[in-house]
């Protein structure tokens, strides 16, 4: 008898449900963050626009390097498999994908007027909108509160100011007996991390994005060689010599476990360094990172995620829809708050709510706003190549092997060569 | 007195007698002809397999090598004759035999091939004579040394990749308590240690394969040598590079040429432990970077048939060496 009911119940739901979504139910897959909270928060957005629509909604995994997850991508893109409608794509891969990516401007109905222009500008690839902004991030500089106060310092506006100030503060430590304490971590490894890390020292002495909009190279400037001699001037000094081998990670446990005065990081590192078990919680200050001298800017690399739909997907209008349902103020909003996920619309920024969740959003508004775009979007394909010679160049330089005028001009031919018939 | 040098068929290399191959004869009988065919007919599939798994895709990538195909678009490229290989331009030499990358990336294959088959080698008959001695548990020690050969290389690269990890290795944890050294290494990024790191964990993996071949080697050499070599008081050191050594010469170089061609083809144990770093790459991890990361399948294609080529060519010349050997001898 009851499972007479039981049985009712489900095909009487099952009924009511092919009734309300109408019987052209569609599924939609989508490919979002695999790590934790990531993952968790997308398929709750997932779920309400699944309620909202009646249309299904499949999340599948992906690789948590973004290395493997761009192969994986690739794979599929260039068997022109529509088996995922929508990607999660790094905020230095439109120019790569664009070929296998709808033009998202046709569904917006402007929306996308309402997030940061770097990002949109970022997205657009020959005047074609080929994703919508997710999540943002950008390079920002943490720095030990108590310490400052303690011997009496500032917070740096400069790179000299931070070098000085980092010298000070670690020999006055070490004499006091902490002899694992260094002045600046940050992420010096021969990898994409160190292409963002060295765009923000060149950057903020005004010495361009390695490729101009133009796609004229622009490396081998005197601000740039500025930059890069003063960064390896760090090495063993201010920073250990092992940085060159730290990714974000390395340097956030030097950080964190109370044996540095700044770093270089995303603002992921903040929850983590404020959380309950962190040696320096409520010790830690997060601002822009400084300018390249008193006539420089304050530039943080920009970082992040988008949405985009595949070309090949048979259901593009709908996957549209859901990229902009996710992209949209109150999903960013939500997304903001549970976790601490910054927003790409700046007006979130201003959200009371949001302000109260993660205070220190509004201070690096303007961090985000202007954040340095790599050079992804001008030079396309080639961006692995442009980003792979920019920091072994750079790693070279920090590591001694070679003086910046050597390493800069020897990375301008080879960018020169790379972009020889136009990127 | 030393024995001709076989053919290197699997046979030998597995340490099974020298078959006597046949001589050839003058008219084929029909049970000759009937046995052709029947060669012919087992070997068709095998063929056709081989065909259709190896050599469609080796065809494919040497057509791609001479093109600008990209993984953006590989339904549409152009022909760029060699220009992947070698091509003069605007006063530069561009393509892959121009790239210090690529010569690099030869020198590391090269480097790492010899010096971890050598010690491979070494390491192998030293293991090989001990294991050939008569002593209680020689079985279960000869199945133990086997366990690094049956692991498969990505699970052992990753697994040493763990230990050797230069903020909680427990290399570096064991070596700072015997304070052997007074700071972490780190092994895997160090450009002066990530080559060593990778051959000792090559060396570690592979010398059981060389082990087992030598100890089959072994097995197989006659007693009357020895039994006179005592009976004359001749030392063991002196047996050892006049009888056992010029004896097992024969199957030891097989396993060396297996060894050879693998190494020069070494992907995974470099790609797991030191990722795309120049001071370790190898050719087919410059490859793999060209083709996946840069998205490049005509340069990589053209680094992919320049790696086949090497590997060709060094195969063919053993084939060709050992042959003229048994015709010089016969």
């Amino acid at each position: 008898m009851s499972r007479f009911t039981i049985r009712h119940l489900v095909l009487g739901g099952a009924a009511a449900c092919l009734l309300a979504g109408g019987l052209q139910a569609k599924t939609i897959t989508i490919s979002c963050g695999a790590v934790g909270a990531e993952r968790q928060l997308c398929e709750e957005g997932t779920r309400a626009w699944s309620d909202k629509t009646g249309h299904e909604v499949q999340v599948v995994s992906t690789p948590n390097s973004a290395t493997e997850r761009l192969s994986l991508y690739q794979q599929l893109l260039a068997a022109q498999s529509g088996d995922v409608d929508v990607f999660q794509i790094d905020v230095v891969w439109p120019g790569m994908l664009a070929n296998h990516m709808i033009d998202l401007s046709q569904y917006t109905e402007g929306a996308e007027d309402k997030h940061f222009q770097s990002l949109i500008r970022n997205n657009t690839v020959d005047g074609r909108l080929v994703a919508m902004p997710w999540f943002t991030d950008a390079g920002v500089l943490y720095y030990r509160k108590d310490l400052l106060e303690k011997y009496d310092q500032k917070v740096p506006k400069t790179w000299e100011q931070l070098t000085e100030t980092a010298e000070t503060v670690m020999k006055a430590e070490r004499e006091a007996g902490n002899d694992k304490f260094w002045g600046f971590v940050w992420q010096g490894r021969a990898y994409e991390g160190l292409t963002c890390d060295a765009l923000e020292w060149v950057a903020s002495h005004n010495g361009g994005t390695i490729v101009n909009a133009e796609g004229e190279v622009t490396i081998n400037n005197p601000q740039a060689r500025e930059a890069l001699a003063l960064a390896s001037s760090w090495i063993d000094t201010i920073s250990p010599r092992s940085v060159l081998n730290y990714t974000e990670e390395e340097a956030r446990g030097v950080f964190q476990s109370g044996n540095a005065l700044f770093m270089r990081n995303w603002p992921y590192a903040w929850a983590l360094a404020q959380s309950p078990d962190s040696p320096v919680k409520g010790k830690v200050g997060v601002v822009a990172l400084p300018k390249g001298g008193e006539d420089g800017r304050h530039a943080g690399t920009l970082g992040g995620w988008q949405l985009a739909v595949s070309k090949y997907s048979e259901n593009p209008a709908l996957a549209a829809d859901l990229v902009l349902y996710l992209t949209s103020y109150e999903e960013q909003k939500r997304r903001a708050i549970e976790g601490s996920y910054n927003p790409t619309i700046p007006a979130l920024y201003k959200d009371e709510e949001v302000l109260a969740a993660v205070p220190f959003f509004g201070e690096l508004f303007e961090t985000f706003k202007n954040g340095v775009p790599r050079p992804s979007s001008v030079t396309g394909e080639s961006y692995g190549r442009v980003s792979n010679a920019f920091f072994n160049s750079v790693h070279d330089v920090l590591s001694g092997e070679a003086e910046p005028e050597q390493a800069l001009s020897g990375l301008e031919r080879e960018l020169r060569r790379l972009g020889r018939r136009g990127w | 007195m030393t024995h001709s040098t076989p053919a290197p068929a699997e046979t030998e290399a597995l340490g099974t007698s020298p078959t006597a191959s046949s001589p050839a004869r003058r008219r084929p009988s029909r049970v000759h002809r009937q046995r052709l065919r029947a060669a012919w007919l087992f070997l068709i599939p095998m063929l056709l397999v081989l065909a259709a798994v190896a050599g469609w895709p080796l065809l494919r990538t040497i057509w791609f090598s001479f093109t600008d195909a990209s993984f953006a678009s590989i339904s549409e490229y152009n022909w760029v004759g060699l220009d992947n290989y070698l091509v003069y331009d605007d006063g530069m030499w561009f393509g892959v035999l121009a790239d210090p990358a690529w010569w690099q990336s030869v020198w590391n294959t090269l480097f790492f091939t010899v010096v971890s088959v050598g010690l491979e080698t070494v390491l192998g008959l030293i293991i090989a004579l001990t294991l050939n001695a008569q002593f209680r548990g020689r079985g279960l020690i000869r199945a133990a040394t086997l366990i690094p050969w049956a692991v498969p290389t990505i699970v052992s690269a990753k697994m040493w990749g763990w230990m050797l990890h230069d903020q909680f290795g427990i290399i570096n944890d064991m070596l700072l308590t015997l304070g052997i050294i007074a700071e972490p290494l780190n092994w895997t990024a160090n450009a002066d240690l990530s080559m060593w790191a990778v051959i000792m964990v090559d060396v570690w993996k592979t010398t059981p394969f060389m082990a087992l071949l030598t100890l089959a080697a072994l097995q197989m050499l006659p007693s009357d040598c020895y039994e006179a070599a005592k009976v004359d008081g001749i030392h063991p050191v002196r047996v050892f590079f006049k009888v056992t050594l010029p004896l097992i010469l024969p199957a030891l170089m097989v396993a060396i040429i297996f060894r050879v061609l693998d190494a020069l083809r070494v992907f995974d144990v470099i790609y797991v432990l030191t990722s795309n770093s120049e001071d370790t790459m190898s050719m087919s991890v410059y490859a793999r970077q060209q083709l996946v990361q840069f998205q490049d399948v005509g340069y990589g294609s053209a680094a992919s048939t320049v790696l086949f080529l090497i590997i060709a060519l060094l195969t063919i010349t053993y084939l060709y060496l050992g042959r003229k050997q048994i015709g010089g001898e016969s």
